[in-house]
């Protein structure tokens, strides 16, 4: 009986739960469609529940919890109280974090000279290392000498989510307040315009933009003055970054993908790492990839991945699929048979280096870490970069809370110009533009051997980037579909069994939290003239093309379950038209020691 | 009048993590994997919650027994509107030998000291799917119970439970004190929002040991192996029906 009636019903209730209006996806989100004119909302309570902090951090990542912790520590040490608190839109710390990673310790080591001691999960030493370039079936081996960006001799491979998962324990027993599954949504400002703190996400807002009963709203979090750790591409950093014009320079990026592999025992190296460039890209194509071999927990654990720059132009590159086949190279493949992959998960990481770093301060602000753009890319890390930008930060902050209602530090970007952070950042600042010369990927080498293994970074020039990446895309005319091999199942996997991996997932009802400035646009824009790139360099399918349900030609799917908050669609959409904002807390993946 | 409910929460893996069975085959790898609430008991707590803001409830105390970390999971359910939470600990290293039959002793235990005038659970947790803790109590306490509850109206001293059972729905009327077990349609949970997260750090959570309150924690049965579901085989294509037939006849699912 209860069939007969529900065919019908179905129809029509999935429709509007599906968002599609008019055979059109249709943007439901409250900062594309303002609560403020919607009649549903007229006679729903907006009044916030308010708390004041010395300082609020938006991340709860190695920059955000660094930050934390030296504010406690300097604290402590001059008697004095400090409410600092940390918001972090993981269900739990480590579960956004994705890296490599090989890490230099010269942070950690100025922040808990005892580390070792405390139990940090920091001990896989780099044993051996070696550097290549890939061709179908050769490599080609990269001498590795002494200022070789990527040499890595006396650094640590580690599980990046297990350190900052022991970093928000040390931070907790230093006093700072943590709250993970909540995310910052808005940035409040004060009646002058500098920044006032955070508001949290609300909760139960249905998929159609009306409130639900569960409705409720997020709360202010007050603040002398808030750091901005939201990591590579924030959604909050990139509103201060327009609001206070802060970017001299556009940034460029890359998207990370990785992998993390049980292998067969007797191939195991515990401490091996590699890097290679060239194939599967073409010499005219930056990216390259990373192996590390690593033990843990007795288990002999292997960290693959592929970084791909999104400042590519042929509108069919698929950065996921290039991963996959970047696998079946002999020298890799070889290393991975026998073996069970157990972890999936792709992050969007800066390429741009000293030339695209903003200004760091603004009124009741700043930025750190990868959201102030401060990854070494010819080195290939961050972590140190982000944990001292923070505790460089912290430093600058602390002084000025006594006496100030608003605190702007403005002797942060000065204090971290004079550290390792800038000055490498400095001396290898032409490594990565030198890549989009006409000489491509061998040009670039001969630079870096030249400039930077024995020059040291002291040309008097500075390459630029060009365009931001979004615009580079060429036209699909002038290219051609890409076939890419089929996965095996053993070695190479289809995308969603990948993303299953990622354990990630959203509240279904609720706003779809990859926006759209303008609905028409993938369609009319993104599909006609670019043969719909969405759904080539998101490493989780949200985004695919499907027949529009009101007669012909296709529309847009936004199938948001599956984000893993990588930040690609945001940086590589041609006329940045995705605006990427964040979903309720506790969502998204929930990788373990990626 | 005063209605005090137990409300069973159990930490078990996120439902949305990929599971992998361990190396030894003894069990599924929890070591740094995410947990949260049992879905279902979240349902179960919100149940109560709702009951206690129409006044048919005046104290709504959270349970949870094992490891020190069920802590997070009754501060969660103490964010949700629990107004006390009980931990019955058990050291970690026992913790995967915990059943049904333990919890039930020690649900009986705090009923006994504490009094309580219904017991809320899921209708089973995600990680073992056993679906016991809550018929044992009952038969423990001589309670009655109702079961897969899809709806739920305070009658007196009486609850009005609809459940959902095979053949439809079933309406009960069951007489306090008694064990009601939540399924997923009973209501949507709310959010743990910050503003109670904070104020839950306030609220008292009790530990108690199971060695002090004398529960025998021997184990009745013994996990003798876990290992992955069999790969699936891919299937065959087969051109037409007269050779799907065939082939039918082939494997022995049709007498030839």
């Amino acid at each position: 009986i209860q069939m007969r009636l529900s065919v019908a019903r179905l129809f029509r209730a999935s429709r509007q739960v599906n968002n599609v209006v008019n055979g059109k996806w249709t943007t439901t989100h409250y900062t594309v469609k303002e609560r403020s004119k919607d009649p549903r909302w007229a006679d729903v309570d907006m009044t916030r529940v308010t708390d004041e902090y010395d300082v609020v951090i938006i991340g709860g990542g190695p920059g955000g919890l660094s930050a934390a912790i030296r504010l406690r520590q300097l604290a402590e040490k001059e008697g004095k109280e400090c409410r600092v608190c940390v918001v972090e839109k993981a269900a739990e710390l480590g579960a956004h974090t994705l890296s490599g990673a090989v890490i230099e310790t010269r942070a950690l080591d100025e922040l808990f000279p005892n580390w070792s001691e405390l139990g940090a999960p920091v001990y896989q030493k780099v044993t051996a290392e070696s550097i290549a370039i890939l061709t179908q079936t050769g490599r080609i081996p990269v001498p590795i000498v002494p200022g070789v960006p990527l040499a890595n001799h006396g650094n640590y491979i580690v599980r990046l989510g297990h350190v900052v998962k022991w970093l928000g324990e040390q931070a907790e027993a230093a006093g700072v307040e943590i709250y993970p599954g909540i995310a910052a949504a808005e940035v409040l400002y004060n009646e002058d315009g500098s920044v006032k703190g955070v508001a949290t996400n609300d909760v139960g807002i249905a998929k159609d933009g009306s409130p639900k009963d569960s409705f409720e709203r997020g709360m202010e979090l007050h603040a002398k003055c808030t750091i901005f750790a939201e990591g590579c591409r924030g959604h909050l950093s990139k509103q201060v970054m327009s609001k206070f014009d802060l970017k001299e320079h556009e940034m460029s990026y890359g998207i990370g993908i990785k992998e993390l592999w049980q292998i067969d025992p007797a191939k195991h190296r515990p401490g091996y790492i590699e890097h290679t460039m060239g194939w599967p890209l073409t010499s005219t194509q930056y990216g390259g990839s990373f192996l590390y071999h690593i033990e843990s927990d007795g288990l002999p654990l292997v960290s693959i991945g592929f970084v791909n720059a999104l400042d590519y132009s042929d509108p069919y590159m698929n950065p996921y699929q290039e991963f996959q086949k970047y696998k079946t190279h002999p020298s890799i493949a070889k290393q991975l048979e026998g073996g069970k992959r157990i972890g999936y998960g792709a992050r969007a990481i800066n390429e741009g280096g000293f030339q695209t770093v903003p200004k760091l301060t603004f009124p009741g602000g700043c930025l750190i870490g990868c959201a102030a753009g401060l990854l070494n890319v010819a080195k290939l890390k961050g972590t140190h970069a982000a944990m001292k930008s923070g505790m460089v930060a912290a430093e600058a902050i602390f002084p000025e809370l006594e006496n100030n209602k608003t605190v702007t530090p403005s002797s942060y970007q000065p204090a971290l110009d004079q550290t390792y952070v800038m000055k490498e950042l400095k001396a290898c600042r032409n490594i990565r533009p030198a890549f989009n010369s006409a000489l491509g990927m061998y040009g670039a080498l001969a630079y870096a051997g030249l400039f930077y293994v024995l020059g040291r970074g002291k040309e008097p020039w500075t390459l630029q980037h060009g365009k931001p990446d979004n615009e580079k895309l060429q036209p699909k005319e002038s290219c051609k579909p890409i076939e890419y091999p089929k996965p095996d199942g053993k070695l190479t996997f289809d995308l969603l069994t990948s993303v299953s991996l990622t354990g990630t997932n959203h509240e279904e009802n609720q706003p779809a939290h990859l926006t759209l400035m303008d609905d028409s646009v993938p369609v009319d824009v993104n599909l006609t003239k670019f043969d719909g790139p969405e759904a080539r360099f998101c490493p989780a399918g949200v985004y695919e093309f499907v027949p529009s349900e009101s007669g012909s030609g296709q529309r847009l799917q936004i199938n948001a379950q599956n984000c893993i908050h990588c930040k690609t669609c945001d940086i590589k959409d041609p006329t940045q038209n995705i605006n990427w904002v964040t979903p309720q807390g506790g969502e998204g993946p929930k990788y373990n020691g990626m | 009048a005063e209605m005090r409910v137990l409300v069973g929460v159990k930490r078990v893996v996120d439902y949305a993590v990929k599971v992998r069975v361990k190396p030894d085959k003894t069990g599924v790898i929890t070591e740094g994997v995410q947990h949260s609430m049992n879905p279902f008991d979240e349902i179960a707590l919100e149940e109560a919650v709702k009951l206690k803001e129409k006044k048919a409830v005046t104290e709504v105390v959270a349970f949870s027994m094992g490891g020190p970390k069920c802590q997070e999971v009754l501060r969660t359910a103490l964010a949700k509107g629990a107004d006390k939470a009980i931990h019955i600990e058990i050291p970690d290293a026992d913790a995967s030998q915990l059943e049904p039959l333990h919890v039930a002793r020690a649900m009986r235990k705090i009923i006994e000291s504490d009094k309580f005038d219904a017991v809320f659970l899921g209708k089973q947790a995600i990680d073992d799917d056993a679906n016991q803790t809550g018929s044992l109590l009952a038969g423990m306490m001589d309670w009655p119970q109702a079961l897969y509850a899809s709806k739920v109206e305070p009658d007196g001293k009486s609850l009005k439970v609809t459940r959902e059972i095979d053949g439809g729905l079933d309406t009960i009327k069951v007489t306090l004190p008694a064990v009601l077990s939540a399924d997923l349609r009973l209501n949507e949970p709310r959010y743990a929002t910050l503003p109670n997260i904070m104020k839950a750090k306030k609220k008292p959570l009790e530990k108690k040991s199971a060695k002090d309150l004398g529960i025998d924690l021997a184990p009745q049965t013994k996990m003798v192996e876990v290992s992955e579901p069999p790969v699936r085989q891919a299937g065959g294509f087969v051109d037409d029906v007269p050779a799907l037939i065939a082939k039918l006849k082939e494997k022995g699912f049709i007498k030839a």
